[in-house]
């Protein structure tokens, strides 16, 4: 009887504790709370791809991986709270989800030799490598976003925005007045006039931002939105009938979520995006066959292949992707967070390699370096179909403009590198 | 036209309108507060609760979905039915007055006699179980709300053509108002006109009164503390649905539909936290007052957004001269 009970105390030690060998990513997911309808197909998509990779392949290089989730309720209070509860658990990558949280992690995950993957979030001059040796902001930060939208512009118009007037309506908060700077230095470039239209958190009422927008007739809006919002902005548009093909959100304002309240108003709308839409993808028959239908999916699996699903999925394979390289750099299986931090450095994103994972063309192929945690800033763009409900993407995956972009990086990073005593980690 | 006139115009009408929508929020904690006393923390978290019951029997949707099928192995998620908008409604109220029971029951009953802020303490718990409770029974992802009369008849969005055709042949300029806020404005007055009459002229209203001027005396003249504030609770219940009908139309329905309680706060301190016409006219002053000052100061001169905090400072100038608010009954202490 004793040994009976010695025996079943240390299986249930066993099972409770940390199993050290697995490859350990944390989810700082918002399931609760105001944003949730953002927050859970991104979650329910990150957590996904790794049940599948356990499913299908054993995990990556014959060692499973397991998500740690941990509710942040985009809390950066919570977030920090998260960050520190799971770090010790052998993280080897976080994805805060939230560009307060992504503040206060930068200096946190830099002294604990944690890498950080801000994905088209996040604090945008982290993209300089030489000074945020543990951020990555790849494939696209606000500024690429920013950037995108008035290129693409520029190519319906011939390559002439010289007297157009573009809106830019965002949320009044660090994350809404990103791309502020980029845009006024690309009016300055091409002519065209630049106005700021802020709207308060957390954006349910619009009234005036949009009478303000019908008084000065801009020929184009650009919306940095999140949460309610994005719905009231499409609404509010519709209301005074702004042409939806002439309004576009950044990625954190195009999901499905984000038009599906306005109906048929919502038709035409545009939104950058950062990765493939829908779910003619490959990778999603795995995932339904590994996954949904072995009953091991991260929700109810009704998210599939829409565009947060999707994001979080793409975050999920960059990951993987990057234990992949740090597995073959260090020529190990069980690889350290530091080693992590050198797959991401040495990343490369092909075509071939994403239509051999099941994802042909999902994404823009890119190289990080030690320099350069960016990527190459391509974005793409989407329009919504109100009547099929989807969303399709309706350029390549281009380049923003980096003559505009590279001097603010380097600007707002080396104001930081100077505040933090920071030398550079590239030699 | 002067074309500075009619903008000021067009941003007074669209303040007003904004402002009967704050006043359809403000109005549940009135009636909450007037007859027990209680700061009901938790009327924005009814709204969401109304909101997505609502939406989940208009579509037929299976409550506690997730849990059923976590406990049980199954995967039903719809009835396979859809339930017509009046029909919803009328379920959603009856669930709005299990709730009040429920609260009044399970809560309240047992904090008789307790100092407010422990009252206050309690509905900022039921605000939270209440939230979890509705990510449990409705799920957390957003919904499109639809009230419709019949197909293609449903709640109007979108600016009124009629009344931008007039204006603009009359003034030489088209006035924008939206058709929803004006199906707001018609069923904020009804509403208000009811809880009124109610209030004056039916046995259970004088008996809310009552209660609202001296529990102790009411509960001497016979009059059930218990049926009253379940009446109370079912009222703000209601008033809740319709708010959060009008906001859910607007930005569907979603978690950060509870957030429109911080749109009522600066109506109650401006307008008395007793006061259903103060409640409304609080509305109105917040509305045009927050919009006037974006329109002529705000986004010229101080780089925009300053509704939120505007209105809150406008509140707190009322404040400082009638504590009570504009409509609320003056404090006294005898001592």
């Amino acid at each position: 009887m004793k040994y009976k009970l010695g025996t079943a105390a240390i299986a249930a030690i066993m099972a409770a504790g940390p199993v050290m060998a697995d490859l350990v990513f944390p989810s700082l997911s918002y399931r609760t709370g105001p944003y949730a309808a953002g927050g859970i197909p991104f979650a329910d998509g990150y957590a996904d791809y790794f049940t599948m990779l356990n499913a299908r392949d054993g995990g990556i290089g014959g060692v499973m991986t397991r998500v740690v989730e941990c509710e942040t309720g985009y809390n950066t209070e919570k977030g920090v709270e998260c960050y520190e509860s799971t770090k010790g658990e052998g993280s080897l990558v976080y994805q805060p989800l939230s560009t307060g949280i992504t503040y206060q992690l930068i200096p946190k995950t830099t002294a604990d030799g944690i890498p950080m993957h801000t994905m088209g979030y996040g604090r945008t001059s982290a993209a300089n490598g030489d000074v945020f040796s543990h951020t990555f902001n790849y494939p696209a930060n606000y500024w690429n976003g920013a950037s995108g939208a008035i290129n693409y512009l520029l190519e319906q118009n011939g390559g002439d925005l010289n007297g157009k007037k573009i809106a830019l309506v965002y949320h009044n908060s660090a994350y809404g007045k990103e791309p502020i700077r980029t845009l006024t230095e690309l009016s300055a470039k091409h002519g065209f006039e630049f106005k700021e239209v802020p709207v308060d958190h957390p954006g349910q009422e619009q009234k005036s931002q949009w009478l303000q927008i019908r008084r000065d007739k801009p020929d184009y809006v650009i919306m940095y939105g999140w949460g309610v919002m994005n719905q009231v902005a499409v609404q509010e548009a519709a209301n005074i009938r702004f042409p939806m093909e002439n309004f576009i959100g950044i990625w954190w304002s195009g999901s499905e979520n984000d038009v599906l309240a306005a109906g048929d108003a919502a038709d035409g709308y545009k939104a950058l995006t950062f990765h493939g839409v829908g779910d003619d993808f490959p990778v999603f028959d795995d995932i339904q066959k590994h996954v949904v239908d072995a009953g091991n999916a991260a929700g109810a699996g009704d998210q599939i292949g829409t565009v947060l699903y999707n994001r979080g999925l793409y975050a999920a394979m960059l990951a993987a992707e990057a234990v992949k390289t740090a597995q073959e750099i260090h020529g190990v299986a069980e690889i350290t967070p530091a080693q992590m931090r050198d797959g991401m450095e040495a990343l490369s994103i092909t075509e071939e390699k994403m239509a051999a994972l099941g994802l042909p063309n999902f994404g823009p192929t890119f190289d990080v370096s030690c320099e350069n945690h960016g990527g190459t800033g391509l974005v793409g763009m989407t329009q919504w179909d109100a009547t099929a409900k989807e969303w399709t993407l309706i350029s390549d995956f281009a380049p923003s403009d980096m003559d505009v972009i590279g001097p603010l990086i380097e600007e707002d990073s080396a104001a930081y590198a100077a505040e933090n005593n920071i030398e550079g980690n590239c030699g | 036209m002067n074309e500075q006139l009619a903008f000021t115009i067009e941003v007074f009408a669209n303040g007003l309108m904004a402002g009967v929508l704050y006043a359809l929020v403000a109005l549940g904690f009135v009636l909450i507060y007037k007859a027990s006393g209680i700061f009901n923390y938790a009327q924005g978290v009814m709204a969401l609760f109304a909101a997505m019951t609502l939406v989940g029997i208009q579509n037929g949707q299976v409550p506690f979905a997730h849990l059923i099928n976590a406990i049980f192995g199954t995967d039903v998620h719809k009835f396979g039915w859809s339930v017509h908008s009046f029909a919803a409604i009328l379920l959603t109220v009856i669930v709005m007055i299990a709730l009040a029971w429920a609260v009044q029951r399970f809560v309240f009953r047992h904090l008789v006699g307790q100092e407010p802020i422990i009252l206050f303490m309690a509905t900022i718990g039921l605000a939270y179980f209440l939230e979890g409770v509705a990510d449990l029974m409705w799920g957390s992802e957003l919904k499109a709300l639809n009230v419709c009369a019949s197909e293609g008849n449903c709640l109007p969005q979108g600016m009124n053509v009629w009344l931008e055709g007039t204006t603009y042949e009359a003034l030489g300029y088209g006035f924008f108002i939206d058709n929803l806020d004006i199906v707001a404005s018609i069923v904020a007055a009804i509403l208000v006109i009811g809880l009124v009459m109610f209030a004056q002229y039916t046995k259970q209203g004088r008996a809310m009164r009552a209660v609202a001027d001296d529990h102790q005396a009411a509960l001497s003249v016979g009059v059930s503390l218990n049926f009253i504030w379940v009446l109370v609770w079912s009222l703000a219940g209601f008033v809740a649905l319709v708010a959060g009908i009008m906001w859910g139309a607007k930005s569907g329905v979603q978690f950060s539909l509870s957030l429109i309680a911080l749109k009522a706060l600066p109506v109650l301190m401006l307008g008395g936290f007793t006061s259903i016409p103060g409640a409304i006219v609080g509305g109105l002053i917040i509305g045009v007052g927050e919009k006037l000052f974006e329109f002529l100061i705000g986004a010229p001169y101080l780089g925009g957004a300053t509704e939120n905090w505007f209105a809150y400072m406008l509140a707190l100038l009322f404040l400082v001269f009638r504590p009570q608010g504009l409509f609320g009954e003056k404090i006294i202490e005898r001592v």
